[in-house]
């Protein structure tokens, strides 16, 4: 038995007396691509936001490649293991957000090449090989020494990508990645992601893009109100939705 | 002409106080008030609150009466009695003073700073000295250039100041000759010395500026 690279169990999380994740539970095996879908406010950024420590979990238990990161105490409450751990597992998770949150005081080489060289001491010449393979893969070598203001949204977001595989992540988180994008600029940041899973990369992304969860994803989850209605292969969900929650948001993104 | 060649050198002699007092202010204060810039913001109430009560007394005091009390009270205050002479004293009280300030401008410009950034930085597995140290500060300079380049230039004319502790800086020495020649003249000198000085600052910040919107 291949041991899953995420497993979140019983997730739950309140901001004050909102209860935003009531209890959510998901796995993902290697080289699974998940689509998380839902209405804005149903908890799914959240829930991503909790997997790599940007979010603290109130109760339930997070074990990324076999490492537990949190886990609940006798009482119930999420207990986090010693921080230096807890840095070392979320490491294995790259990160794109929203809103790209490029250094914008760096240039684009810079931006891939600054985490390798801070945060695990590579020497410049060691990762810039990597770090222009990487610019190549998502196009943008020819912009290595603009600053991030110069560039499109869609080509901040594959930089942005590029910079969180520089760290050679096993696992890459995606929220909402292209919903700050004007509608033409979604196709080229897509595509890399397309190309991403192709290349067997495990992917959670949190997206609004119907399309990209249809023709990507192996696995299509739906959540609503702070709870996971619904997870099956993505042909079926999109053919044959279970539930009517489920039912009720694919009729109204059509 | 050559009257005003005359006083040059006194006055020169003058600016050399005011400048070494300006300078050395800056080298203690710039590090002094990011450092509590830094306790301001941590998640350490008492040191944060204590940096607070800090500011509020520094802002809240003129300078003048800070220079004094270091020169005059210092050396009878119980526990500490430290007698300093006087340009030590007036450098203490200047960069005490002027951290502070600092250290407002250095607050304002790190919370500025996007959540997005600091996020941004965590998941790539940045520590938080890290990411102050790559991320934030180097963005930070460049939105405090404006108002620390206000603060610096209200820092020369501060420094006449001192004139209180009998130090010969830039207008005492201007003062000294006006006295004694019954002229207006050296004042008009010594305002063109520190109209000089700030011209240099202004430029220097302005080139600094633009070397930082390259990004933006």
């Amino acid at each position: 038995m291949t041991s899953s690279m995420i497993l979140a169990d019983g997730i739950r999380k309140r901001f004050g007396s909102n209860e935003v994740l009531k209890g959510v539970s998901l796995t993902l095996a290697k080289g699974e691509v998940v689509a998380v879908i839902g209405p804005s406010g149903s908890g799914k950024s959240t829930f991503l936001r909790c997997l790599n420590h940007l979010e603290t979990i109130d109760a339930g238990r997070i074990v990324i490649e076999g490492d537990t990161l949190a886990d609940n105490d006798a009482g119930g409450h999420a207990r986090y293991v010693a921080d230096a751990e807890v840095r070392r597992i979320c490491a294995r998770m790259g990160m794109v957000f929203q809103h790209f949150n490029l250094f914008p005081h760096l240039t684009v080489l810079q931006n891939v090449i600054e985490a390798p060289i801070t945060v695990k001491g590579m020497k410049r010449e060691a990762i810039l090989p990597k770090a222009e393979e990487l610019l190549r893969k998502v196009g943008l070598f020819d912009k290595r020494d603009a600053h991030p203001s110069r560039l499109s949204g869609g080509q901040k977001q594959r930089v942005a990508i590029a910079r969180a595989l520089a760290m050679e992540p096993d696992i890459m988180l995606f929220d909402e990645p292209t919903s700050a994008l004007d509608p033409e600029l979604t196709g080229e940041v897509l595509r890399t992601m397309r190309q991403l899973a192709e290349e067997r990369m495990t992917m959670l992304v949190v997206t609004h893009e119907m399309g990209f969860a249809r023709e990507v994803a192996s696995r299509v989850v739906f959540m609503d109100g702070g709870e996971l209605i619904e997870s099956r292969p993505a042909a079926a969900f999109f053919a044959s939705p279970e539930h009517p929650r489920t039912r009720a948001f694919l009729d109204s993104m059509l | 002409m050559d009257y005003i060649l005359s006083i040059l050198g006194p006055l020169a002699e003058g600016s050399l106080v005011t400048l070494q007092l300006f300078l050395i202010t800056l080298l203690l204060a710039v590090p002094l008030g990011l450092g509590l810039a830094l306790v301001r913001i941590s998640r350490f109430t008492a040191a944060s609150q204590a940096v607070n009560g800090y500011i509020w007394l520094m802002r809240g005091t003129p300078l003048m009466l800070q220079m004094l009390f270091i020169y005059y009270a210092l050396p009878f205050v119980p526990g500490i009695g430290i007698r300093l002479p006087d340009f030590p004293a007036a450098i203490v009280a200047f960069a005490l003073n002027y951290a502070a300030y600092f250290a407002e401008i250095f607050r304002a410009g790190i919370q500025s700073i996007d959540r997005g950034q600091y996020e941004g930085a965590k998941v790539l597995g940045f520590s938080y000295g890290q990411t102050m140290r790559r991320i934030v500060l180097p963005q930070v300079v460049k939105r405090i250039l404006p108002p620390m380049s206000n603060e610096t230039i209200t820092l020369v004319k501060d420094t006449s100041l001192i004139y209180v502790l009998a130090l010969n800086d830039l207008l005492r020495a201007a003062r000294g000759i006006v006295q004694r020649d019954f002229t207006i003249t050296p004042f008009i000198v010594a305002a063109a010395f520190y109209l000089l000085m700030t011209l240099v600052l202004t430029w220097f910040f302005q080139r600094l500026e633009k070397r930082h919107a390259v990004y933006e």
